[in-house]
């Protein structure tokens, strides 16, 4: 069958699956969703649909992740009026009621309605117009949560694979051509005009060169990689093909973190389908270019997010980062050229070569074109998975996506980049979130975790995490990262503990400093990152630690200590429960004490106090 | 496959891997996804097979995170403790089981019951902060859920 046959085919299949006559069921189950009990809902639906004799008359999916983790478990329901309506916070119990209003009834079921899909309601929001999904612009995600990523057909009657079909048109140069009109620069963090890092590839001449897509999400706090590895696997499959194809590669690797369970699976049905369409293999669709996809289990190290490093680790050895050049472009992978692309690059090139470069360019800023994924966690109100033009502000992300700061809390910074990255205060509220922007106030766009942090967060202790994580992280390879992690998680541990100098902040600068310049890959050049820009903007938290022996955030246990007010303790007993250690006493209806001898700091009490009873000094 | 003997099932699985290098890291995976852990004897009989020395094996296994050296417990709990975990409270979840389990991270309990593992991040951001038990993920976990959690499996 041709290519444009099978299409239409795909088409047709994607059609019947949209048709508003046909009763559906979509339940959002990536890792999410399956955390937050989206399989236990599935079940129960399967089960009264069955009571009901509905089973063969619904359509039940499951499907990616429409970015709203808040609001999981999700569940698209359409009825017969062809009227779809996503329902938030979904649990089992809620399955009779669901099906009774909306595919029996041909009701909404309001109680818990998010929005409807299309068209209009007089009582639910319409989904495009909810304020965390207007400002955004979905094109790497854009069939996340939408389609069956276990079925080819619904990514190719979307216009999948149409980008591989163009690509094999244009011939390798002018698809590298297209890249670079198109902008796209690396979404792995560095930022490196992909084009231009295809070009280098093109122009090695090897009997054998690899592609490889790094799957390997090390960031802690960063997951869009994941969602979409497992919404929409087809989308970044078909980009290393056109990088393969680009380059001249024969051989592709995914290396996916063995974290990452349900995004290896998927994988390897969307493999498997496209070998049997005749995607993968020799000669493909007549086009003269043969290629094969292979998937790699990274094995838990942070430095192989590095290329070099990831790349020692596909042939089986330490992953640990070699001198550059030689550059991955010359000499790579078993010493071949080799090209290696992250995730959403990868989705994002996919979709350039189906709608054009021009079109991608027109989205972003002059600089930075076309859209980027966040993973919005921490203290939000509506954390999830967005993607944004390039040149946002920080005060849409927070405000109007995120919902504004968990629990009404004084919004004290944001940490994008992850250990690499930088935390960004309060006062840059109003910056454009691009690639330069971003570096002009000491962070960077890094693969994209974008961490909230409200008044209750320490920065002190924020930077001793980031160095926690990269001491132990370091393959300890080069001194200036070996040394110089243990030397700043050393000196942050001791100002958390209240035993700090202020001598240490000029010792740390200097570090930091040096780690920078001297370090042999991102993770050293970029590890003092952290304590870099919370020295730079919150020096005052540091001081306060040094020498007033205060944790002005209430966060750093060694100073800090828990009472209880009398005047607003109701006397309920919720914190003598949560206690771990039975600090705290009190009869029922009397105001409650804490027992210092005994407290560890731990802060469940205030935690669970109701009342706000619970003080902090 | 369970009436296996383990030396017969070990030779099952390296009878799938050619002898090239890069098959070390999915020849371990695989091994310890069967046995739960990397005992000397799968050590020496992956070094034989790929003609390596058990020395440089070692080198590689110890050099990820992902493998582990001694048997898990029959439970085994992870906490997660990436950043957005990390500002939700995650070192009082890790508090909590270490209390009321009597483990450190990385240690599996005398009796063979549990068995507590640091992680650095499971992508469940959104649901901060997450605990891993026998591969099911508990989000928005709390010291007093994650208490309960522990004496259900006790």
């Amino acid at each position: 069958m041709s290519f444009a046959a099978r299409q239409q085919q795909a088409e047709a299949a994607w059609q019947t699956f949209e048709q508003p006559n046909r009763l559906r069921i979509l339940v959002g189950s990536a890792t999410c969703g399956r955390a937050a009990g989206s399989l236990e809902v599935m079940q129960a639906f399967a089960e009264e649909l069955g009571k009901r004799g509905l089973t063969k008359a619904v359509d039940m999916v499951e499907v990616g992740c429409l970015g709203m983790c808040y609001a999981e478990v999700m569940v698209e329901i359409r009825g017969r009026d062809g009227k779809r309506v996503l329902y938030q916070g979904v649990e089992p119990r809620h399955a009779a009621a669901l099906i009774e209003a909306q595919l029996v009834s041909g009701e909404v079921y309001l109680p818990l309605a998010l929005a409807v899909m299309t068209g209009a309601d007089e009582a639910v929001p319409t989904f495009a117009d909810l304020p965390m999904i207007r400002p955004q612009v979905r094109i790497v995600l854009r069939n996340c949560g939408i389609i069956d990523p276990t079925n080819i057909d619904h990514y190719l009657g979307r216009g999948g694979y149409q980008g591989m079909t163009h690509a094999f048109a244009m011939g390798p140069d002018q698809v590298i051509e297209e890249m670079k009109a198109s902008g796209l620069r690396g979404r792995g963090g560095a930022g490196f005009p992909t084009g231009v890092k295809w070009g280098f590839a093109r122009n090695s001449v090897a009997d054998q060169k690899y592609v490889i897509c790094n799957a390997d999400e090390g960031d802690p706090g960063a997951f869009m990689d994941r969602s979409v590895l497992e919404g929409d696997p087809h989308a970044v499959l078909e980009g290393l093909l056109i990088a393969g194809y680009a380059i001249g590669a024969s051989i592709g690797y995914v290396y996916c973190r063995a974290e990452y369970p349900l995004a290896i699976e998927r994988l390897q049905t969307a493999i498997a389908q496209m070998r049997e369409l005749g995607f993968l293999g020799d000669d493909i669709l007549g086009s003269g270019f043969g290629f094969e996809i292979k998937i790699k289990k990274g094995a838990g190290a942070f430095v192989c997010g590095e290329e070099t490093s990831l790349m020692q680790s596909i042939e089986g050895k330490r992953g640990m980062p070699l001198s550059k050049p030689p550059f991955p472009a010359v000499s790579g992978l078993f010493g071949k050229p080799t090209n290696i692309n992250n995730v959403e690059t990868l989705a994002a090139v996919s979709a350039i070569m189906e709608k054009g470069a021009a079109w991608y360019a027109g989205y972003g800023t002059e600089k930075s074109r076309g859209t980027k994924t966040f993973a919005l966690a921490g203290k939000i109100t509506r954390t999830g998975l967005i993607e944004v033009p390039m040149g946002i502000s920080l005060r849409t992300i927070i405000d109007d996506i995120g919902g504004g700061v968990l629990d009404g809390k004084q919004f004290k910074a944001v940490q994008t980049g992850g250990p690499s990255g930088g935390c960004i205060p309060a006062q840059f509220i109003d910056l454009a979130v691009d690639y330069e922007r971003l570096a002009e106030v000491g962070s960077i766009m890094g693969s994209g975790g974008m961490i909230v942090i409200d008044e209750e967060s320490c920065m002190v202790d924020m930077a001793r995490y980031f160095l926690s994580f990269t001491e132990n992280e370091s393959c300890g390879k080069c001194v200036p990262c070996r040394m110089g992690t243990q030397h700043l998680l050393r000196m942050l541990t001791t100002i958390t503990e209240g035993r700090g100098t202020l001598e240490q902040l000029e010792i740390m600068r200097k570090i930091g400093d040096a780690m920078k310049n001297a370090s042999l890959c991102g993770l050293g050049q970029t590890a003092a990152n952290p304590v870099l820009t919370t020295l730079q903007y919150f020096e005052d938290e540091y001081r306060a630690h040094i020498v007033d022996k205060k944790c002005p955030a209430g966060a750093c246990r060694a100073l800090i200590r828990f009472d209880i007010d009398p005047a607003c303790c109701t006397g309920c007993g919720a914190c003598l429960r949560a206690c771990p250690v039975a600090a705290i006493s009190g009869e029922k209806k009397q105001p409650h004490a804490i027992d210092q001898e005994l407290c560890i700091q731990c802060g469940s009490c205030r935690q669970a106090c109701k009342f706000a009873a619970v003080l902090v000094d | 496959m369970t009436q296996m003997s383990p030396r017969s099932l070990l030779e099952h699985i390296l009878a799938n891997y050619g002898r090239e290098r890069d098959n070390l890291i999915p020849l371990l995976q695989e091994v310890q996804e069967r046995f739960h852990y990397l005992s000397p004897e799968a050590v020496q009989a992956v070094a034989d097979h790929l003609e390596l020395s058990e020395n440089d094996v070692y080198g590689v296994a110890t050099f990820y995170a992902q493998f582990r050296f001694v048997p898990p417990g029959l439970h085994h709990i992870k906490v997660c403790e990436g950043t957005a975990c990390h500002v939700r409270g995650s070192d009082r979840i890790l508090d909590a089981i270490s209390r009321s389990t009597g483990l450190k991270p990385g240690q599996t309990s005398d009796d063979g019951t549990f068995s507590l593992e640091r992680v650095a991040c499971f992508g469940s951001c959104a649901l901060a902060p997450v605990v891993v038990v026998d591969d099911k993920v508990y989000g928005r976990m709390t010291a007093a859920k994650t208490n309960k959690l522990i004496e259900d499996k006790k």
